[in-house]
């Protein structure tokens, strides 16, 4: 492992504190031909979200008799990360589109729609770490927005450890040099714990400080979805009255 | 129907085997059972039965990476494991079990990368593990990284030397030196009950699984949940804390095998 400095006189190299997290933006509904859809920027990640569905699942032999089938796909474009990655899926790719799909399905109520597909697919436009906690964020905005009824918001976000210091959501370099990545997906209302990962090395102190701080990111980032999702129909109403 | 008897049978602490909810399956490790393998093992946890073997040869280190070994692990799970096995390119649960190994095994630092570099940038010790998986009865996740390990502790690297910027293989080997033991231990969520070493049977009517992958010196170094259902604070520290309490349980049976 390479020794840069990443935190420098309490201040990260993109100039936050520990417990900062980078600047976001969330807007939903922004694919028209999707029955719903999000775009999501969170430090230098671009996000883009469509949801389809509930529809008919095919191929048919797929469908379950007693509920719908959520399937997800967690995409990057070739050009997303230096150098260019094949636009082919990556065991990594295969890996995470099973763990979002695992930290959206306790939102959803499949069981109100048997024999249907919900498909939720994600494209990374451009990668700055934490990629997986931005898609799950993004997909949950775009389920509400595609008019799918859900227990709670899903919302995203990782904490680490760099440079011995425990910090609120890594960016790409933090990612690669860092100890420790801790990805966290939380449903607020339900105090549910959704996607749980972990790579690097933690001591169980440090775990429980790093769970809480990413928890508390996961709180902020979902006023940010309701926030979101309140502004667009706002605006929606307002367009309409003016008519 | 399976659900209701495992959940009910759970809640008044039993389980349909007979075995405690904290309770592993007879875990049996042998290590270096093939000759061709530079190192290999098997381990059986109950009637799960899973071999690894281990492949040690030379080529080129990642770009990013110019002086460190290439790890890979890769996980099959054969048409003879289970009925429902189909021949074919490895699925999400095959992946995912590779992947959560090679994290354990990744992240604890075991292997020095840089010790097993050859020539920077040219020429670096390629490490493969492949977790054949012979019988599925459950917990493939911890009987797989328990196997990784136990292959990868009988492993002969062969020596190499540079020569004038090339690699010639000399007639000689040495034991893969492992600065951790790193142990994976799985905790099952049924309905209100936590559960370690979940059965086929358990493994079906399971809402959710948590990965929790300790180190020699009690650190976490790997965690998965995987699974259709959240886990609240008080079951993911409950979870952490059986697995903290496992592990070496575990690591002694790896070190006396």
């Amino acid at each position: 492992m390479s020794k840069k400095k990443l935190i420098v006189k309490g201040v990260r190299l993109d100039g936050r504190k520990w417990n900062e997290l980078r600047p976001i933006k969330i807007e939903g509904g922004v694919l028209p031909n999707a029955d719903g859809s999000a775009y999501l920027e969170q430090g230098r990640n671009r996000i883009i979200v469509g949801v389809f569905g509930p529809r008919e699942l095919h191929p048919k032999h797929l469908a379950k008799p007693h509920k719908a089938v959520l399937r997800c796909r967690y995409h990057m474009a070739p050009f997303s990360v230096d150098p260019r990655r094949s636009p082919a899926p990556s065991r990594r790719d295969t890996e995470l589109s099973m763990v979002i799909r695992n930290a959206l399905e306790p939102a959803l109520f499949l069981e109100r729609y048997p024999r249907a597909s919900i498909d939720v697919f994600v494209e990374i436009l451009q990668a700055d770490g934490s990629t997986r906690c931005a898609s799950i964020t993004a997909a949950s905005v775009a389920l509400v927005d595609a008019g799918i009824p859900m227990r709670d918001l899903v919302a995203a976000c990782s904490a680490g450890k760099i440079d011995s210091e425990v910090v609120l959501d890594l960016n790409d370099i933090e990612d690669k040099e860092g100890e420790a990545d801790l990805p966290v997906a939380y449903m607020p209302k339900l105090g549910k714990v959704t996607l749980l990962q972990m790579d690097g090395m933690l001591s169980p102190e440090e775990f429980d400080k790093a769970l809480n701080l990413a928890l508390e990111g996961c709180n902020k980032i979902y006023e940010l979805q309701r926030e979101a999702l309140k502004s667009r129909y706002v605006k929606q109403g307002e367009g309409r009255s003016a008519e | 129907m399976k659900r209701k008897r495992i959940s009910t049978a759970l809640a008044q602490g039993k389980r349909e085997d007979g075995r405690g909810l904290m309770d592993f399956r007879k875990i049996v490790i042998k290590k270096g059972i093939l000759e061709k393998a530079e190192g290999s093992a098997e381990v059986w946890l109950g009637d799960t039965r899973v071999i690894a073997g281990v492949k040690v040869g030379v080529g080129e280190p990642y770009q990013d990476t110019p002086n460190q070994a290439v790890l890979t692990v890769n996980a099959e799970f054969t048409p003879i494991a289970s009925p429902t096995f189909e021949p074919g390119p490895p699925d999400e649960t095959s992946i995912e079990l590779a992947r959560v190994v090679d994290r354990g095994i990744r992240s604890s630092e075991a292997i020095d990368f840089e010790k097993y570099c050859i020539i920077p940038g040219k020429a670096v010790y390629v490490i493969f593990i492949d977790i054949c998986i012979l019988n599925y009865a459950g917990n493939l996740i911890d009987a797989s990284a328990l196997a990784a390990l136990a292959a990868l502790q009988s492993t002969k690297v062969p020596k190499y030397v540079a020569e004038g910027g090339e690699v010639k293989p000399l007639d000689a080997s040495e034991p893969l030196e492992l600065r951790d033991l790193p142990i994976a231990v799985t905790v099952g969520k049924i309905d209100g009950s936590l559960i370690v070493d979940p059965t086929a049977d358990e493994e079906d009517v399971m809402g959710t699984r948590f990965t929790v992958t300790v180190n020699q010196e009690g650190n976490i170094c790997a965690l998965q949940k995987s699974g259709p259902e959240g886990l609240t604070l008080e079951e993911i520290r409950k979870a952490i804390n059986i697995a903290l309490e496992k592990a070496p349980e575990i690591r002694k049976l790896l070190m006396e095998s």
